[in-house]
């Protein structure tokens, strides 16, 4: 395994593999009755979190926990970096803390790489999200859910996800998700389209190893999971689309729209939603939509990496042998 | 002033030659001149031009004297090999009045290792509205020149129209950073291929390339006299090729950096090779050198811009932008230029020294190395290799791309008006 977690590009088939076979073990933790290993007892991780984001930080709150570590919350807002600490400043003051492994979330593309890269600190960094470059925690759970539900749950173990399609629809152009997950469903085995209206995809994107399309409603029925990504109000004032009509017309997902996906076919959303616009309540609420369990995924998937960075040789959850010698 | 023999120089890189120098003036040139009375420097084959000129230079004082003063800033120009620069007008306070311009020209003159020549803002405190007092700056002791909101675009087509009709009253010239504010909010790098996979928002080439294409008919329409700095772009290239043909009169400067660094290099996220305008695509580094060589870009300009290290050991977005350019500008020319055999030693010091002075009326600088003439001179070892070592710099900061790279060549005497100001490599 790699030190660090910064892009989901720099996985590769092996290490996602593996981290998302690690995730299958973490998830049998949460059906028992104390949901609590001691594989990180003793060690420190810090939560750095320069952007809010309640859910990411839970999410990994609760993973830290589940492995025993000690947790320490730093959320920048009210904090010295309001006063104009550096990033270098405050990474090198929680090293000095004795931190084993530090969470970084950032407004600023490119953060965790500094901060995991220019010597300031010599602790793992996992990248939770920074700017509008990268989040593969995110990408890792995406994957975890569509082979779950496309490969399946014991059959998936030691799998990619070879031959399936995957489409992302919305805002790739600010969406960090969309661009680790791109990475990541490639080198597992997946065939991504992006749908998008032109405003709303990078120039460069035909570089990436993906398809591009403007359309939503061809798409569609060639598609075994499509993943609807969050599309700021704001955006609309800055003329990347006319209105949120026209928008929601052109590439929201009701249920007729969800009715020409093959029957197998899956929703996800990275949350949260923004419903009626990008998605209606129909399709949020509907059997095919994993958000919820996208969010539970999020912990067994942050545990698996965690504990795999932090030095995880042996097997997560020993199993008490029943059998002879 | 004492007499100095140069013994055994190329000069402008022909065969070696003698130059005797005799106070501030060039007394003669030839073979087995006497050293009688002189003091002798054995160039031993090393490269003799004037000295150069940069168009595009950050002094910081007033305001920032923590990143680099006039004083360090000329000790850097003279290091080297520069006997005049420009100094851009973005300092605090903005050199916007006859008395800021007036502070920067004196310290230059006090200080001695090279001219400084203050460049005015084209508007009130750079910010686009309102024109400054350019004939009160071209009147100053300063006698300036060059106008430029360098560092932002004089954006508004109104304010660019009459800032070039203005100027032509006393032969001045408006130094355009060409930069579209609209299509460059939150740009980190150049917009492309790599800056969808980092995620840094996007510096489209058009941003550059319409301003670029507005300025020169304007100044086509009124009559005036433009010049645009650091292009960067393949598409530039193209706009100031047709606008040279069709007889505006435009002139264009091309840094060090971009004709050597693409935007390869933001995938490191270090902050050393953030600028404006940003680094961009091999394609573009190739046309530039190109331009360079036909003469389609007039000039070298360093773009000399001078960082603390706290604002350059931090996040990309966070980042100063700018790189330190003096003390490695003729290296990289030589690099990308003399020893790809684009430019001769002879271009180099037409695009480095003689048009520089030119555009900017630096009269002195730029001269021919004949007898005569200001003894405005730089010799180079053109043989030297080795790698960048910033903690020798003159310059009070360290922000170099080119840390730890090999470079050749090296500048080991400047004189200014025969002074030495560097001589054996070692400011005078």
């Amino acid at each position: 395994m790699m030190r660090h977690l910064i892009s989901a590009a720099d996985l590769t088939r092996d290490d996602a593999v593996l981290i998302l076979d690690t995730a299958e073990e973490m998830a049998r933790v949460a059906d028992r009755p104390i949901k609590k290993l001691p594989a990180l007892r003793g060690r420190t991780i810090c939560n750095l979190f320069f952007e809010d984001s309640t859910r990411t930080r839970i999410s990994f709150e609760a993973a830290e926990k589940r492995l025993s570590a000690d947790v320490i919350n730093f959320a920048a807002k009210g904090s010295s970096v309001s006063k104009g600490e550096s990033l270098k400043d405050t990474a090198q003051t929680l090293e000095a803390m004795g931190v084993d492994a530090v969470v970084i979330r950032h407004s600023a593309s490119g953060a965790p790489y500094r901060l995991a890269t220019s010597g300031w600190i010599d602790a793992p960094v996992i990248n939770a999200g920074d700017g509008t470059h990268q989040h593969p925690t995110q990408a890792l759970l995406d994957a975890f859910t569509m082979r779950r539900r496309l490969v399946g749950r014991d059959a998936g173990i030691g799998q990619g996800l070879d031959g399936k399609r995957v489409t992302l629809v919305g805002d790739v152009l600010h969406s960090r998700v969309a661009r680790s997950n791109v990475d990541l469903l490639h080198t597992l085995g997946a065939e991504v389209t992006l749908v998008a209206p032109p405003t709303l995809l990078p120039v460069g994107v035909e570089s990436w190893p993906c398809e591009v399309s403007y359309d939503l409603d061809s798409t569609l029925p060639k598609t075994d999971a499509v993943m609807m990504l969050r599309v700021q109000r704001e955006r609309m004032n800055a003329a990347f689309f006319p209105t949120e009509r026209e928008y929601s017309r052109r590439y929201g997902l009701d249920g007729d729209r969800m009715a020409k996906m093959p029957e197998h076919a899956i929703v996800m959303h990275p949350g949260p939603m923004v419903r009626g616009m990008e998605i209606t309540a129909e399709v949020a609420d509907s059997e095919r939509c994993t958000v919820v369990e996208q969010v539970a995924n999020g912990v067994h998937t942050r545990m698996a990496v965690l504990y795999l960075l932090l030095g995880g040789n042996e097997p997560a959850v020993t199993h008490t042998r029943t059998e002879g010698n | 002033m004492s007499k100095i023999l140069i013994r055994g120089a190329k000069v402008l890189g022909g065969e070696p030659q003698d130059v005797l120098i005799d106070g501030g003036t060039i007394a003669e040139v030839g073979t087995g001149l006497s050293a009688e009375g002189a003091e002798v420097v054995e160039a031993g084959g090393k490269v003799l031009l004037p000295g150069l000129v940069d168009l595009h230079t950050h002094l910081r004082e007033p305001g920032r004297e923590d990143s680099e003063t006039v004083l360090t800033g000329t000790q850097a120009a003279a290091s080297g090999g520069y006997t005049a620069v420009f100094a851009m007008a973005n300092t605090f306070p903005v050199a916007d009045t006859a008395g800021v311009v007036e502070q920067v020209y004196r310290l230059g003159q006090e200080h001695g290792y090279c001219d400084v020549q203050p460049i005015g803002a084209v508007t009130v405190g750079l910010e686009g509205a309102k024109l400054a007092e350019l004939g009160a700056m071209h009147e100053s002791a300063a006698g300036v020149t060059v106008f430029s909101d360098d560092g932002k675009c004089v954006h508004d087509a109104v304010i660019m129209r009459r800032a070039l009709e203005y100027v032509k009253a006393f032969g001045g010239v408006v130094a355009q950073h060409a930069q579209e504010p609209r299509l460059t909010e939150g740009a980190q790098m150049n917009e492309g291929t790599v800056s969808a996979e980092l995620g840094l928002g996007g510096w489209p080439a058009v941003a550059e390339e319409s301003i670029i294409a507005r300025d020169v008919l304007l100044a086509e329409h009124v009559g005036s006299r433009v010049h645009i700095c650091h292009l960067s772009t393949a598409g530039s290239v193209e706009i100031i090729r047709w606008a040279k043909s069709r007889g505006i009169d435009v002139t264009a400067e091309v840094t060090p950096h971009h004709l050597l660094l693409t935007d390869e290099l933001v995938r490191s996220y270090n902050p050393v090779y953030k600028v404006n305008p940003p680094l961009r695509t091999e394609k573009d580094v190739m046309a530039l050198r190109e331009a360079l060589a036909d003469g389609t870009i007039d000039i070298v300009a360093t773009d000399h811009a001078p960082h603390p290290h706290e604002d350059k050991d931090c996040e990309w977005a966070a980042a100063a932008m700018g790189m330190v350019g003096l003390e490695t500008a003729l290296s990289v020319v030589q690099q990308t230029m003399v020893e790809t055999g684009l430019l001769d030693w002879a271009g180099v010091a037409d695009r480095m020294s003689v048009k520089p002075a030119e555009i900017g009326q630096a009269t002195g600088h730029g001269r021919p190395v004949s007898a005569g003439e200001p003894a405005n001179l730089v010799l180079v070892d053109a043989d030297y290799r080795g790698d960048v070592d910033p903690a020798g710099f003159a310059s009070r900061s360290r922000n170099t791309p080119y840390e730890g790279r090999e470079l050749p060549g090296r500048v080991t005497h400047t004189w200014l008006r025969g002074k030495a100001t560097l001589a054996d490599g070692k400011l005078a």
